[in-house]
């Protein structure tokens, strides 16, 4: 078994810029913009940005629910845009996805136990006098009571209705899944709740997550290392604990210091930025983070020439001054 | 001193036909002084918003106000005033600031424009002027270039921008107090810093009082005066900031803060509050909190605790806090 389950080379998602028939076609919108990283089996990565950076086209892009502009994901070794519909097919079984509304994602006229089923029957991975066992085993595994199999998706409580998506992901046995802000639309106590089932699983499955969330301190709870996306790219990419303890990039600090904390006494230092993320169709040149940047080293360098990731002390950084 | 707003026994009911009337918000007291941050901190559906709705009169035609209820500005009662006079309060002396900018500006009108109305609903003013103190507006809000600014459309303004406008309007009437429902949650947490610093600057600016209805105690830390935890329609918990904080006594407000991810902590656990909140019409008897508690004795089941003092400044209602201390 390679070492690496998930692959990610130079990826690059640009979506139309929309326009053309009456005014100006716009540029298109780069939402993704050359991004690499790797997810070891049984390992978790957490994706962290502000929304526009970029993080969940790289969630769909990963699973190929989209097609990438550019660049390669190999699950296992295999590149996926070479494999035909039967073999993407097969791969699909073993990486899935939860998505942040769950509701969304469940047909609200069929019972929660049909939708759990869905993907035992398409993957013929139960026989039919097995499938009602088998969705009993993965509810109970959820923290659900089996019973409930026979119930509609309106029913349930949002933190319920995220414990059925999880099983429904899991039904099909796979090595990764991809969250998608799991628990941004949960309350703090069912939140919780949530990631305590999410990392029992991983423990007793060996699952590999890419945990996709705006949430830093989410993300610490979770997560081996943790990529920090700016504008469809990556500024940071290290450990979970050292990146977010001693973050090197200047956004990293900056979305560090601005989570909130439930404990005034740790006064650490707010760094308040100026202004909004610039759009995506219009990256500015140089660092996509100099017009907001802090850094007292920041120079016409820094608006001219697009720093690259490389490594400093433990992790990567895309940052020209990173050391100082 | 008369408190700028001074809320006594609110309780608030739906009537339902054939059914004894929900009573999603009931006997919650609040007190915010001028220059003032108080936080309202609750969980989806623990009556928190509807309270906030309630003060400028803003609940929907179908809600009933309890008898005994009491909404003070100024010592001046408003809670059984008439629409016509409640005009005079509301989105002058009190204005509100909710989660979701788009959702209150006008998509078509130019941002200039709806801030211009507001002015224009207190008072009269020429355009020229109404202009002049839009753009004023703008500026006391942060809002970069506001000159140009003024003439924007919502859909060209970020989130973060949005949300400015939306305090800009608040401001038009010249409030004394403001009422912010949520008002960074729709935002990423880099703007949401800011949005919080503006609010607080023009607490201290302006000397408004200002109620933050949050679910989030992380935003309210260092930055509130005061905060009130409810849970299921009451308060369970009221006290200064940092006391609340450092010493938590409620087992529900406890529960939240093992329940919160921390950015510096060592991956260690959460311990999640079990269950879930339920929905007004299955709200259990005695202690509201007690099926979920893990310290409930068998008085939580069938007494409700009251809202009693167990130091000064820190209300707790829980039997159990109360019989440790004493």
């Amino acid at each position: 078994m390679s070492a690496t389950l998930v692959e990610v080379e130079r990826l690059v998602k640009h979506y139309p810029g929309g326009g053309g028939l009456f005014g100006p076609r716009r540029p298109p919108v780069k939402a993704v913009d050359g991004v690499s990283f790797h997810v070891a089996p049984g390992e978790t990565l957490g994706l962290v940005g502000e929304s526009g950076s970029g993080k969940s086209t790289i969630g769909r892009a990963v699973l190929r629910l989209e097609p990438p502009t550019a660049g390669t994901v190999r699950f296992e070794g295999h590149d996926l845009a070479t494999l035909d519909a039967a073999a993407l097919r097969a791969l699909r079984r073993r990486m899935q996805i939860v998505f942040q509304d769950p509701f969304g994602s469940l047909n609200p006229r069929r019972t929660i136990g049909d939708s759990i089923a869905e993907g035992l029957v398409i993957h013929r991975l139960a026989a039919s006098s097995a499938l009602s066992g088998r969705v009993a085993e993965l509810l109970a595994e959820v923290g659900l009571d089996p019973s409930y199999a026979g119930r509609y998706p309106h029913e349930f409580s949002g933190g319920q209705r995220q414990r059925i998506g999880i099983a429904r992901a899991l039904a099909v046995e796979p090595r990764f899944i991809v969250c998608d802000e799991p628990v941004s639309a949960l309350d703090v106590s069912v939140q919780a709740q949530v990631l305590n089932l999410l990392l029992d699983l991983r423990e007793r499955r060996g699952l590999a997550y890419l945990f996709i969330a705006h949430d830093l301190a989410v993300v610490r709870q979770v997560a081996h290392r943790v990529a920090v996306m700016y504008l469809g790219t990556i500024v940071e990419i290290g450990p979970a604990r050292t990146v977010i303890s001693t973050p090197r990039h200047p956004y990293t600090q900056a979305l560090v210091s601005a989570v909130p904390s439930p404990d005034p006494s740790t006064s650490r230092a707010r760094i308040v930025l100026e202004g909004d993320p610039p759009s995506p169709s219009a990256p500015p040149p140089g660092c996509p983070f100099a017009p907001r940047c802090f850094h007292p080293a920041r120079d016409a360098r820094c608006t001219s020439e697009r720093p690259v990731l490389r490594v400093v002390a433990d992790r990567e950084v895309a940052c020209h001054y990173a050391e100082s | 001193m008369t408190p700028l707003l001074e809320v006594r026994d609110l309780r608030i009911t739906f009537p339902r036909d054939g059914a004894s009337p929900l009573v999603p918000v009931d006997d919650v007291s609040l007190v915010v002084h001028r220059g003032e941050m108080v936080a309202l901190v609750g969980e989806s559906g623990c009556g928190k918003s509807l309270s906030g709705l309630a003060i400028p009169r803003l609940l929907p035609d179908t809600a009933r106000l309890g008898r005994d209820t009491s909404i003070a500005m100024h010592g001046e009662e408003l809670a059984h005033l008439e629409e016509k006079a409640m005009r005079q309060w509301r989105g002058r002396r009190i204005a509100m600031v909710f989660q979701d900018p788009m959702a209150s500006l006008n998509p078509v009108m130019r941002v200039g424009a709806q801030i211009g109305e507001a002015i224009t609903a207190h008072q009269r003013v020429d355009s020229a002027e109404v202009r002049r103190r839009a753009i004023a507006l703008l500026d006391e809000v942060g809002i970069a270039d506001p000159a140009e600014r003024v003439d924007a459309y919502p859909h060209q303004l970020s989130g973060g921008m949005r949300q400015r406008v939306m305090i800009a309007m608040a401001l038009a009437g010249e409030p004394e107090l403001l009422i912010a429902d949520e008002p960074t949650t729709a935002l990423d947490v880099t703007v949401q810093a800011q949005i919080l610093e503006l609010l607080d600057r023009l607490r201290q600016e302006r000397g408004l009082g200002v109620l933050l209805i949050t679910h989030d105690l992380g935003i309210v830390a260092g930055r509130a005066d005061r905060v009130m935890v409810m849970y299921a329609g009451r308060i369970v918990e009221a006290a200064a900031t940092a006391p609340l904080f450092a010493s938590p006594q409620h087992p529900y407000t406890r529960g939240l803060f093992a329940s919160i991810p921390r950015i510096d902590s060592d991956g260690e656990r959460l311990v999640p509050i079990a269950g879930t909140v339920p929905p007004p019409d299955k709200w259990p008897a005695g202690c509201r909190f007690h099926p979920r508690c893990p310290m409930a004795i068998a008085r939580c089941h069938t007494d409700r605790p009251p809202l009693d003092p167990i130091a000064e400044g820190h209300d707790v209602a829980c039997w159990v806090a109360h019989e440790v201390l004493s």
